[in-house]
Formats: structure tokens, sequence, C-alpha cells
């Protein structure tokens, strides 16, 4: 407790620097009221389309590479050194954190919706190929083996015992990454990566709280949309056959 | 006529399932193997189409030494060599049609599997197939939709697709109820004289001592529901 109230004591706050922050939320707030959605139109019009492909297009990138880098990194299905070569990729990759990555590949590419696309795309590679291969590595053995015992060859077996026992994860876990893309794509553009974030970051610098205001409200439209499509689609996937 | 020569199986762990097995099972013929848990039946039977890799030994299943072959040589080989399981091992998430012609994938190239387009003549003796176990209308259903007779009866018309010489069914019957069994049982002996068919066919849960009191072909044709043409004990 006393540790608590030492803690607290040991804030150095700077009062005036508070109280300028509260009126610039509360004109925030007052902004939020009647949001100005016309005058920067155009700009939010082609940040939202720029999030909606650098989205869409890094989550089908990273999800078409990692479905052979985590087939590879299943132990159960690929042989001793591919194994060891996908598993190290996983491991490398999995120590290097994002928004680190994001900064470096706009240090490096410059500032633009392209650095935002491949640190997307790498996160989504992480991601999935892990549990993708965790996925096979709990798979059904006998399936597989079924298909192998008819003569079939690496492919189609893969083909016919492997995916469709991973088909419903591998959905789900793309949509819930699309998901994550879609914030992560906002979020990306305040550091400068392109996209609607990179609109929002402008706004924020010429002060105009109500574009802000637009702008976060159109995320949350485009977020609210998204999610309510998402879950007919991911019920009708589920219940198909393949 | 199916041929095993000093069959040999160590697995990495040690443990020597197979000992030098001989044994000759010639076209027609269903060999019923029995023999105590961990006897090496489930191992015998996957050693003949290289599931497991055997040790050392020879397999010749007409003519062709099935141990010899190179991984190509030995996809071939396997189309002749239909196997059914126990738990099924039917592909739960597609339809009893594509799983019935999942018995065609050693014949048919990969991208015609992949676009799961089979030529007209294999899909139509798969439907025939079905008819012959009663399974035509369920055609369309998903597999995970059956029950455990109904899923055996598709799992013996995906072995038939395939046009084999031999037949190798560890524990078929393991999983169904003692009248379910007999019929799929009588079933795959029909199966095989009709198609004049060699079956090694694994039969679980018989004790030595019960091998002592009843002989050989009795006791197997109490546990099989139909009489098998011979009896083996592994031990
Ligand atoms: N993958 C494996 N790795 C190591 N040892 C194994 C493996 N599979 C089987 N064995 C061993 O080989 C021996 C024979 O096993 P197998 O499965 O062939 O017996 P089984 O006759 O089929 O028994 P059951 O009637 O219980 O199915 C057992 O001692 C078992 O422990
Ligand atoms: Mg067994």
């Amino acid at each position: 407790m006393l540790y608590l109230i030492a803690a607290f004591a040991s804030i150095d706050v700077n009062w005036s620097w508070v109280y300028e922050g509260l009126d610039r939320g509360w004109k925030f707030i007052v902004a939020f009221a009647n949001p100005d959605f016309t005058s920067r139109a155009t700009d939010i019009k082609e940040g939202l389309i720029e999030n909606a492909v650098i989205t869409i297009v890094s989550t089908v990138v990273g999800i078409a590479v990692s479905i052979p880098i985590g087939l590879g990194a299943a132990r159960n299905i690929s042989a001793l050194p591919v194994y060891l070569v996908c598993r190290a990729i996983v491991a490398i990759s999995r120590s290097l954190n994002g928004i680190v990555v994001a900064i470096l590949l706009v240090a490096i590419l410059g500032f633009g919706p392209l650095a935002s696309f491949l640190t997307l795309s790498f996160a989504t590679i992480v991601f999935l190929s892990k549990l993708l291969a965790e996925e096979i590595e709990d798979m059904d053995k006998v399936q597989a083996e079924a298909i192998r015992a008819t003569g079939g060859s690496w492919l189609q077996r893969f083909d016919y015992g492997v995916f469709p026992q991973i088909v419903p994860r591998l959905i789900g876990l793309s949509i819930y990454r699309l998901d994550i893309n879609f914030r992560e794509s906002a979020v990306l553009g305040l550091v400068g990566a392109g996209g609607i974030g990179a609109t929002l970051n402008t706004a924020f610098d010429r002060y105009e709280f109500d574009t802000a205001a637009a702008i976060l409200l159109m995320i949350t439209a485009q977020l609210w949309c998204w999610n309510t499509s998402r879950v007919s689609s991911a019920r009708r996937c589920n219940d198909g056959d393949l | 006529m199916l041929r095993l020569e000093k069959l040999t199986k160590i697995y990495k762990t040690g443990d020597k399932a197979l000992n030098a097995v001989d044994l000759e099972v010639p076209q027609g013929q269903v060999l019923a193997l029995i023999g105590p848990s961990g006897a090496g039946k489930s191992t015998l039977i996957r050693c003949i189409n290289r599931l497991v890799e055997p040790t050392s030994g020879t397999v010749t299943l007409d003519g062709t030494e099935l141990t010899g072959l190179g991984s190509g040589g030995l996809r071939k080989a396997r189309r002749r060599m239909g196997m059914i399981f126990q738990e099924y091992a039917l592909v739960e998430r597609l339809t009893v049609m594509k799983n019935v012609l999942s018995g065609r994938l050693g014949y048919v190239p990969f991208w015609r599997t992949l676009l799961r387009t089979f030529p007209q003549s294999d899909v139509d003796e798969a439907f025939r197939q079905l008819d012959r176990v009663g399974l035509l209308e369920m055609a369309d259903k998903r597999a995970d939709e059956l029950s455990g007779g109904q899923r055996q009866r598709v799992g013996i018309c995906r072995v038939l697709i395939q046009n084999p010489a031999v037949l190798l069914e560890d524990e078929p019957t393991a999983s169904l109820d003692p009248k379910t069994s007999r019929q799929i049982m009588r079933l795959i002996c029909e199966l095989c004289e009709e198609r004049n068919l060699a079956a090694i066919v694994n039969i679980h849960g018989v004790a030595k001592t019960a091998l002592r009191q009843f002989p050989g072909p009795a006791l197997a044709a109490h546990c099989f529901g139909a009489l098998p043409d011979r009896c083996l004990c592994l031990d």
C-alpha cells in the first residue's frame, strides 16, 4: 500500500500539459458529435480503399506462403531436412516483433503502402504457418494413410488425406487473421505505412478533429460490415463438402 | 498369389514385432490372422503394402517383389492391394461418392483428382459398387453422417474400385456391434469369392487359451461370423 502511494507520488505530472490535453480531448469529443465526412471525402475514400486492398492482398499472399511452410513444418508428413528448414523459418520469424518489422520496412522502403503490405504478409505467415503445422500434426493420420494405401502420390495424399481435415481450421484462422490485418493496417498507417492510418495521421497533424472523427467512424463501420458478413460465410464453409 | 519370406520387422524401439514369417496366400483364399494383442498382426499387414517398412525378408505379389520397389513402383503395386481399416479411415469431410472414387487415386493423374473430375467409367463403377453394398442413395451424403456399418461398407467400395488382387484387413469389424460385424464379414467373404481375391483378415482379441479350447478355424468362424478358408496364429 505504502509502496503504491510512493509509486503514485513519484509520477511527475505536468499539470499544464494535462490541462491542454483535456482541452484537446474535449475538442475531440465535440468533433465526434459532428464529424466532418465531406471536406476530405476523397482522401477518406482513397484511404479506406487502400486499406481494404492492402489487407486483402497481404492476407491472401500470407496464406499462400504459409501453407507450404506449414506443411513443411509438420513432422508427420515432411521429410526431416524439409521439416528442419521450415521449423527454423517459423522459429526465426516468430522472434521478430511486428511493429519492429514495420518500422524497419518503412526505413528501407520509405513511406507508403508497400511497407504495410509486406508487414502484414509477414505477420500472417508468422501466425498461420505455425498454427497450420500444429493442426496437421494433430490430424487423424489413418485418413492420410488410407490414401497412401490406395497408391496415391504425395500431392494426392495431401489433397485428400490432409487438406479436408485442416480446412475448417484454415478458414477460421484466415478469417481471424484478416480481421487482425484490417485493424493493424489502420495502425500501421500511423507509423507511416500508407492506408487510412496515414489519412488519419494527416488529419491529426492538421488538428482537423472533425475529419479524424469521421475517419475513425468509417473504420469502425468498415469493421462492423466485415464482421457481420464473415459469420455467415464461415458457417457455410464448414458444412459443405470439398 | 501373395508370398512372404522370412519377413522380419524390428521397430526402432527394439520391439521385434515379426520374426521371419513365411506365408503363402493363393488367389481366392481368405486367411484369418489371429493372435494375442501385440503379436504383430497389424505389423504383418502393414509390412505387406509397406506402410511399415520391413526390416528384412521379402514380400512378393504375383511375381513382383514389393520389398525391392522404388517409390513409383511401390505406388503402382499398392493399387493392387486394398486395405480396410478398423476405424474405417474414410475422409470424413468428403462425400461417400468422393470417398469411393479416392480408391482410383493411384490410376488418375493429380490434376484430375485435384479438380475432382474422375473418368466417367470410374464414376459408373463407383455407383455400381455402392449399389452392390446397398448404399446407392447415400452417395451424396458426407462420410461423417453415416453409421459405423455403413462407413465400413464405403471402405469396402473404396477398396474394390481399386481393382485389387489382395485385400488387407486390419480388424475390419472391431468397431462394430456383433450383428453388423457378421454382416460385414459375410459381405467381405462373398466379395472375395466373387472376384477370386486373396485376403488376410486380422481378428482382434483372441487369446491363446481360447485357441487351445477351440481349434483354429472353429474359433475364427466363431469370431468371424463367416468361415475363413484358413487360420493362422501369430505369437
Ligand atoms: N510404431 C511402432 N513403434 C514401435 N513399436 C511398435 C509400433 N507399432 C507396434 N509396435 C510394437 O510391435 C508389436 C506388435 O504390434 P502390432 O500392432 O503389430 O500388434 P497387433 O497384433 O496388431 O496387436 P492388437 O491385436 O492389439 O492390434 C507390439 O509389441 C508393439 O508394441
Ligand atoms: Mg493391431
